[in-house]
């Protein structure tokens, strides 16, 4: 392959090029979007003329978006020199772009299914930096370079030879599938149908078909909107499953000595790497539905700023360690990750009684329990969700209370790290108890601090 | 160990914000109320203004007066609320920058704003109207403290 020997000297200082078929697959979806519409449109005009015209708009809009992806594609460039990723893009706006590899947070290889169709795959380098560019982003690269060029990145990162091989990675849990169907399938919104539908079946039930036409109208028109609420509902709540079971099908989480290696995607392929020690916390999730299976869901967060909304991707992106396993494999994932933390809480980490006046529903998930290195937090009522956190991580620690805390003598504790999405939260927690366990928690977090350096 | 307090001049700088504000309430409370049911009207449109203004006083003072914040040996903590209190506790080491703000109000009674940035968003670490020479001291001193314990993310 001419391109793989053209891709090699980016990696060792020169500048290269992307993909040349990068151009396609960026506009690939897009432009089927735009054929179909355009199809439509101009099934749909009324005259001929109008339908070229139509049509040439529907041409023009797709010619220009292919010129500027193409012109895109030549305008961007790339390299590794020393242990910084250099991108320059931009034809009106140049961008330079350069990301020094010590602090990269994680690195990606994310395929969508246009650029799988061609065989490509897009580098994604997260570094914790700020400002609306922090990820790099190489899109697209062959298969093969990519996985060289996210090889060469980590090494990188850990401060190796840029050569060292990516070392193999031992499996260490496989997502079930049956399972992940089941539970895409099992959302809370479920129960909002379920009411909905009950309200049907009353109504019909209540229906007064002795009263005049006038009334059984109205009752036969309110059931018409209400199954189409529900049939809209449905379709919803199917894509929104159809989605995260794409997303997360096929899912092996293998141990590598540089990170965690996260493949997953049916027929978006997604490769991340989480480097160990970037890990700023875990969560472990029981949504109410899936409780009665015993079924849990764990996430991690690494360091990162809060993405564009625009960029619905970013939510994907979310690192999931498991969408869901058995609590007894989530618990003993929580422990690969998080060693010598406790993903079950004891009792003893339990709020005082009176913490019931202000949270009475979920008062009894509420937990905290810390010890030298890990803190664990438990909140929730519909999804119980214990929040997992390396002391060495924590950013700050704040206290707060309102009157009605202050009136119960109580407080809540939260602990921020920087990872964007969750805080550990300590909600109502004996006032004097939560004074004294800022200085504490501060001071074991300067303590893990500088043992973990 | 005690926490230090912003400057009385913040406490100047609110009183004198807030009594011009009050002032521009009464006025047009009173017109209002003048021109509504005339004389009584224009006295109970100054009398809630007036109302108005002394409970703004009051929280206010409970405001200016809960500010506080304390240099430990390994971190700052910067506590405020009158209702609602909050606490605050960031180690030296995960300052990310430390920046200074003033508007005008502030320039004008010679004060300033000093807030601490963390990796985390949600910090919420900011201390108000120190005078500008303390601010710009304890910017310093914060850096300063911040680079010897640095740690990475």
């Amino acid at each position: 392959m001419p391109l793989a020997a053209s891709q090699a000297p980016a990696l060792s200082g020169t500048w290269c090029r992307l993909h040349p078929l990068s151009p396609v697959a960026r506009i690939g979806i897009t432009l089927g979007a735009l054929l179909l519409a355009g199809v439509s449109l101009v099934s749909g005009a009324q005259t001929s003329s109008g339908r070229t015209a139509e049509a040439l708009v529907v041409a023009a809009v797709a010619v220009l978006g292919m010129v500027a992806s193409v012109v895109s594609w030549l305008v961007t460039r790339w390299r590794v020199v020393g242990d910084e990723l250099q991108i320059d893009t931009g034809l009106v706006y140049r961008q330079s772009l350069r990301f020094p590899l010590r602090r990269v947070q994680a690195v990606d290889v994310v395929a969508p299914l246009t650029a799988r169709i061609l065989g490509l795959a897009e580098v994604r380098v997260i570094s914790a930096g700020t400002g609306h560019r922090q990820h790099g982003r190489l899109a697209y690269l062959s298969n093969q370079d990519a996985a060289a060029v996210r090889a060469q990145l980590l090494a990188l990162a850990h401060g190796l030879a840029a050569e060292t091989p990516e070392p193999p990675a031992l499996p260490l849990f496989r997502v079930d599938n049956g399972r992940l169907i089941a539970a895409s399938l099992l959302r809370g919104a479920w129960l909002l149908v379920l009411v909905l539908v009950a309200v049907g079946a009353i109504l019909a039930a209540v229906d007064p078909t002795g009263a005049g036409g006038a009334v059984r109208q109205g009752g036969a028109d309110a059931a018409t909107s209400l199954i189409t609420g529900i049939v809209t509902g449905l379709f919803a709540l199917g894509l929104d499953a159809a989605r995260s079971v794409n997303g997360d099908f096929d899912f092996p989480i293998g141990q590598a000595p540089d990170g965690l290696r996260l493949h997953r995607g049916l027929l978006q392929k997604r490769h991340e790497t989480i480097p160990y020690g970037r890990i700023q916390a875990v969560r472990l999730i029981q949504p109410l539905l899936w409780r009665p299976f015993g079924w849990a869901r764990v996430e991690l967060d690494v360091a990162r700023q809060p993405e564009a909304r625009r960029q619905g991707e970013a939510r994907q992106l979310a690192h999931l360690l498991a969408p869901v396993a058995t609590l007894d494999q989530a618990r003993w994932l929580v422990g690969q990750v998080a060693p010598g933390a406790p993903a079950t809480l004891a009792r003893a980490g339990a709020p005082p009684r009176r913490a019931w006046f202000r949270a009475p529903l979920s008062y009894h998930y509420l937990s905290a329990w810390h010890d030298a290195r890990w803190l664990v937090t438990q909140t929730g009522r519909v999804r119980p969700a214990t929040v997992i956190v390396p002391l060495e991580k924590v950013q700050s620690i704040r206290l707060s209370s309102g009157p009605l805390l202050r009136a119960l003598h109580l407080a809540n504790l939260r602990i921020d790290t920087a990872g964007r999405r969750w805080v550990a939260a300590a909600p109502c927690r004996d006032a004097d108890e939560a004074r004294a366990l800022v200085d504490q928690l501060g001071g074991l977090a300067w303590r893990a601090r500088r043992l973990s350096w | 160990m005690q926490y230090r307090r912003p400057s009385p001049r913040l406490w100047l700088a609110r009183q004198t914000v807030l009594g011009l504000t009050s002032l521009v309430l009464l006025v047009i409370l009173g017109v209002w109320g003048g021109l509504l049911w005339s004389a009584p009207g224009a006295l109970a449109g100054v009398g809630a203004g007036l109302a108005l203004a002394v409970t703004s006083w009051f929280v206010e003072r409970g405001r200016y007066r809960s500010w506080g914040y304390l240099e430990r040996d390994a971190d700052l903590v910067v506590r405020r609320g009158l209702l609602f209190h909050r606490l605050t506790v960031v180690p030296f080491g995960r300052m990310q920058f430390v920046d200074v703000t003033a508007g005008p109000v502030d320039r004008l009674f010679d004060l300033a704003t000093v807030q601490l940035h963390t990796a985390a968003a949600a910090t919420d670490a900011r201390i108000p109207g120190l005078r500008s020479a303390d601010a710009a001291q304890l910017r310093d001193r914060l850096a300063t403290l911040g680079e010897a314990r640095a740690s990475g993310l």
